[in-house]
C-alpha cells in the first residue's frame, strides 16, 4: 500500500472569479481534505498563485495535478514534497494584557520569529511565523494563558526547482 | 408573447429547410464580422451564434432570458429555435445534434429552474465529451446574491460538470466570451461550456465586433506529439504476438475513422470497442471483434487478459470497461493513444502514452508498423464468438420461447435498415442489447448516454440527431422506464414534425435494476415493476401513428411499416418481462470472469 504524505501543490492561474471553486471542487469530488490553502498574486502580472497543502499518496497527487492542469484557466499545476520547498506559515495570538509581563510569555518571545505587533489596555497580539511545528509548539505554550483569539495562515511556499511560468505563457501565445 | 411561429419548423418542407439555411448563414457571417454599432447584448448573442455557424438551437424561454428570445423572434429566418417541453429535453437534443454532426450543440434556458434543469445534460456531455454551449439567463447584476426571483448560482452549480463556464455581467463581454465558449467546447477533448448572462447585459447597448477565438493562453487543446514515443509504440506493436486494440469515442471525435481503419488493416490487430466507440468501425469489418466491458462480447473481454499488448485508442478505461483493475490486463503492455493528459495512468498504468490528436498520431505511426495478420490470435476471438453465439446470441436473436426478446427487435431493425440508421438508445437493458446487436455501416451513428447513464436521454437526443442529419433514418430505442422520464418531448416532435422513429421495448420493469436484483439481491424486486400507461394512446394523443406488437409473427411487418413511414412513428414492442442481458461481468469482478448465464 502506497503511503500518504504531505504534498504542497502550487497552481498558477488566470485571475478570474470562480477559479477557487473550480479547483476546490476537484478535491471535493475525490473526498480529499485540504489541510491549508493560500491565494495570492504571483511574480507575473494578472497571474494568481494558489498553494494547497494536502495529505495523500503520490499516485493520487499526480492524478489531482492532471485534473487541476486540465482546467481551462490553470496555467500550470505542480506538486512538491517537503524537501523541495521553502515554506512558511504565520499565526496571530491575542492574549489578555494581564499576562504581558509573565516570564513564560517573555521567554516565548525570544523565539526569533515571534514578536508583539499590538498592545492595548486589554490585550496584546503576538505574531509568530515559521514551520507548522513551530507554531504548534507556540500554541501549546500560550494556550494556558487563555487565548482570546488565535488564527493561522495557510502555507506559503517557494520551490527550490524553477517553475518556468513566464516561458509557459510565452509558449501558449 | 406568441412564440409559435418562431419554433415551428413548417411541415412537409420541414427539416430540409435547414440545409438551405447553411448558405444563408454563410452570407450572414460576412456581415457579422463588420462592426455593428449600438446593439443590445441580446442581439449580440444571436450574432455570435450566427458567426459560429449555428443554425439550430434548442431551448425554453423564461423571464431572465426574454431579451434573447425577443431577438430570436427577429432572427428566426436565420436561426431556428426548437421549443422543447423541458430544459432537459433541450440539452439532450443539443447533445444528439452534436453527436451526429460533430458540431457544437446549443441549448438555451432561463435562470433558476431553467438553468438547473440543464444540469443533467451538461453532466452527461461532460463525461461523454460532447461539445455544447449552454446559454442561461440570469437576474440583473444588481440583484445577484439577493435571492431574487428565479436566481440560482448556476455558475457554481455547473462548475464541476463543465469544461468551462462564465458569468457575463456586461454586454461588452459577450462577443469575446461567446467566441471563447465555442472554441473551448469544440477544441481538444470536447465538452460542455455554460455561459450565464445577466439580464442587464442582455438589455445594454454596445458596439459589437466579433472575432473568432483560436487560442486561450492558459489552455493547450492538443498536447504535442512526440515522435520518439510513437517510435517506441511502433516497436512494441511490431514485436507483439497477441496485440489487441480497444477503441473509444476518441476515434470519432478526432475524425480519425479512416486513419484507424488503415492502421488496423495494416497491422491486422483485432479491435474491440467501448460503448461510445461503437460505429467508428463498421460492424461487419473483419477486424471488429465486438464490445468490451460489462455486457460486452465474450472474446474481447476474456482475451483482454491474454493479449500481450493492449492498445487503447481514444478511450478512458471506464470501470464498466475494465471491471476489477487489479486483474485487468496485468500480463499486457499498455499503449494509450490519448488527447487528454489527465486520462493517462488515471485508471490503468500505461507503458507508452502516445499523446496528441489521434488523427495525427495514427497517421504518423502507420508507416512505422509492419504489415501483419495474426491469424491464430484472431482465431481465438472467432472461437469465443462461436461459444457466445451458442450460449447467448442464438437465444437472443432467434429465440425458441414464446415471448419476444429485445435482441430480435434489434435484429429486425437491422434487416429493415441494413445498418444505415442512426440508433439512439437510452439507458438500461435495451441499451446494452441495442449496442450489442445493432448493425452500423457509418460512423457517428450510435448515440447513447455512456458515462453518465442518463435515463430519459434517448427521446430528446433522437430529436436532435434527426435534425442534425435529416437525410438519415433515426431510430430511438428506449425502455419503458426511460421513456417516461422525458416522454413530454413527444410534444416537441409533434410541433416540429421531426420524423423520428420511436421503439419502446416494454418489459414492464426497470429491467437492468431488476436483473441485478435477481442476480445479486435474491430476487427482491424492490420498486422495479412498472404499471405502465397505454403508450399507443399517448402517442396518438400527439397525433403520431402508433402500433403495439407482442407476437413474433407481427414483429417484422411492424418494424418495416415503421421504417416505411415518412413521419414520426411510435412502435411499442412488449417483450419478455424477466429476460437478462448476458454476457455479464459482475460488478467488481475481473473481465476474465465474464458470465454467459
Amino acid at each position: 500500500m502506497e503511503e500518504k504524505q504531505i504534498y504542497t501543490i502550487s497552481i498558477y492561474t488566470e485571475n478570474n472569479i470562480g477559479i477557487l471553486n473550480r479547483l476546490s471542487a476537484i478535491f471535493l469530488k475525490r473526498h480529499i481534505n485540504i489541510e491549508s490553502m493560500t491565494v495570492s498574486k504571483s511574480e507575473i502580472e494578472n497571474v494568481h498563485r494558489f498553494t494547497f497543502v494536502v495529505k495523500m499518496t503520490e499516485s493520487n497527487v499526480r492524478k489531482i495535478i492532471g485534473q487541476l492542469q486540465k482546467q481551462i484557466e490553470v496555467i500550470r499545476a505542480y506538486y512538491h514534497t517537503e524537501d523541495e520547498i521553502i515554506y512558511h506559515e504565520t499565526a496571530l495570538f491575542k492574549i489578555s494584557t494581564e499576562h504581558l509581563y509573565d516570564e513564560k510569555i517573555q521567554d516565548k518571545l525570544k523565539f526569533r520569529r515571534a514578536h508583539i505587533i499590538a498592545i492595548t489596555e486589554n490585550y496584546f497580539v503576538i505574531e509568530a511565523s515559521g514551520l507548522k511545528k513551530d507554531i504548534d509548539r507556540m500554541y501549546v505554550k500560550l494556550k494556558p494563558f487563555g487565548l482570546l483569539q488565535f488564527v493561522r495562515s495557510g502555507r506559503i511556499a517557494i520551490t527550490r526547482p524553477k517553475m518556468a511560468i513566464s516561458e509557459l505563457l510565452q509558449e501558449y501565445n | 408573447m406568441n412564440f409559435k411561429n418562431l419554433v415551428f419548423i413548417p411541415a412537409n418542407t420541414g427539416l430540409l429547410n435547414l440545409k438551405n439555411m447553411t448558405t444563408q448563414t454563410q452570407t450572414v457571417e460576412k456581415k457579422i464580422h463588420a462592426k455593428t454599432e449600438n446593439i443590445s447584448g441580446a442581439e449580440a448573442v444571436i450574432k455570435c451564434l450566427l458567426a459560429e455557424g449555428v443554425d439550430l438551437i434548442y431551448g425554453y424561454p423564461g423571464g431572465a432570458i426574454m431579451p434573447v428570445y425577443d431577438e430570436l423572434f427577429k432572427y428566426q429566418d436565420q436561426l431556428h429555435h426548437v421549443l422543447t417541453r423541458h430544459e432537459q429535453g433541450a440539452v439532450h437534443s443539443a447533445q444528439g445534434y452534436a453527436r451526429v454532426t460533430g458540431k457544437v450543440g446549443v441549448a438555451i434556458a432561463t435562470s433558476g429552474p431553467g438553468a438547473t434543469n440543464l444540469v443533467t445534460g451538461i453532466a452527461d456531455a461532460q463525461i461523454d465529451s460532447t461539445p455544447l454551449v449552454c446559454i442561461t439567463g440570469q437576474v440583473a447584476k444588481h440583484l445577484l446574491g439577493s435571492d431574487a426571483f428565479q436566481e440560482t448560482d448556476i455558475v457554481g452549480i455547473s462548475m464541476p460538470v463543465t469544461k468551462w463556464n462564465y458569468q457575463i455581467t456586461k454586454a461588452s463581454e459577450i462577443p469575446e466570451i461567446m467566441a471563447k465558449a465555442f472554441y473551448i467546447a469544440r477544441s481538444g477533448r470536447p465538452g460542455p461550456v455554460l455561459v450565464d448572462i445577466t439580464k442587464n447585459a442582455q438589455f445594454d447597448k454596445f458596439d459589437f465586433e466579433y472575432k473568432k477565438c483560436t487560442s486561450v493562453r492558459s489552455y493547450k487543446a492538443i498536447p504535442e506529439m512526440n515522435i520518439e514515443v510513437i517510435n517506441a509504440a511502433a516497436d512494441m506493436i511490431n514485436i507483439a504476438k497477441k496485440p489487441m486494440i480497444v477503441f473509444g469515442q476518441g476515434v470519432i471525435l478526432g475524425k480519425a475513422e479512416e486513419e484507424f481503419k488503415t492502421f488496423i488493416e495494416k497491422t491486422g490487430i483485432p479491435s474491440a470497442w467501448t460503448i461510445l466507440g461503437l460505429s467508428a468501425l463498421p460492424t461487419d469489418h473483419p477486424l471488429n471483434v465486438g464490445m468490451v466491458g460489462m455486457h460486452g462480447n465474450y472474446g474481447p473481454n476474456k482475451l483482454t487478459n491474454e493479449c500481450d499488448v493492449l492498445i487503447a485508442i481514444g478511450m478512458r478505461f471506464d470501470d464498466r470497461v475494465t471491471g476489477d483493475l487489479n486483474t485487468y490486463a496485468k500480463q499486457a503492455k499498455i499503449i494509450h493513444f490519448e488527447i487528454d493528459p489527465a486520462e493517462v495512468d488515471k485508471n490503468v498504468k500505461t507503458d507508452i502514452a502516445v499523446m496528441g490528436d489521434v488523427k495525427q498520431t495514427l497517421a504518423k505511426i502507420l508507416p512505422m508498423v509492419h504489415k501483419n495478420s495474426h491469424p491464430e490470435w484472431r482465431q481465438e476471438f472467432t472461437d469465443y464468438m462461436a461459444i457466445e453465439f451458442e450460449k447467448v446470441i442464438k437465444n437472443d436473436l432467434h429465440p425458441e420461447k414464446e415471448g419476444l426478446t429485445m435482441g430480435e427487435v434489434i435484429d429486425q431493425i437491422n434487416k429493415a435498415t441494413n445498418g444505415d440508421a442512426i440508433i439512439v438508445s437510452d439507458v438500461g437493458q435495451h441499451q446494452m442489447i441495442a449496442c450489442r446487436y445493432a448493425k452500423f455501416n457509418r460512423s457517428k451513428s450510435n448515440v447513447t448516454s455512456g458515462g453518465l447513464g442518463t435515463m430519459g436521454f434517448a427521446l430528446p437526443a433522437a430529436v436532435g440527431a434527426k435534425m442534425g442529419k435529416p437525410d438519415r433514418e433515426v431510430i430511438a430505442i428506449i425502455g419503458d422506464g426511460s421513456y417516461q422520464m422525458t416522454i413530454q418531448e413527444l410534444g416537441t416532435i409533434y410541433q416540429t414534425k421531426v420524423p423520428v422513429k420511436i421503439v419502446v421495448l416494454n418489459n414492464e420493469f426497470l429491467g437492468m435494476v431488476r436483473q441485478w436484483q435477481q442476480l445479486f439481491f435474491d430476487k427482491r424486486y424492490a420498486s422495479t415493476e412498472m404499471t405502465n400507461p397505454d403508450f399507443v394512446t399517448i402517442a396518438k394523443g400527439y397525433h403520431m401513428e402508433a402500433e403495439s406488437v407482442s407476437k413474433r409473427e407481427n414483429l417484422a411487418s411492424a418494424v418495416q411499416k415503421m421504417i416505411a413511414s415518412k413521419d414520426s412513428y411510435f412502435l411499442e414492442v412488449c417483450v419478455e418481462k424477466e429476460d437478462n442481458v448476458f454476457p455479464m461481468i459482475p460488478s467488481g469482478a475481473s473481465v476474465s470472469d465474464i458470465r454467459l448465464s
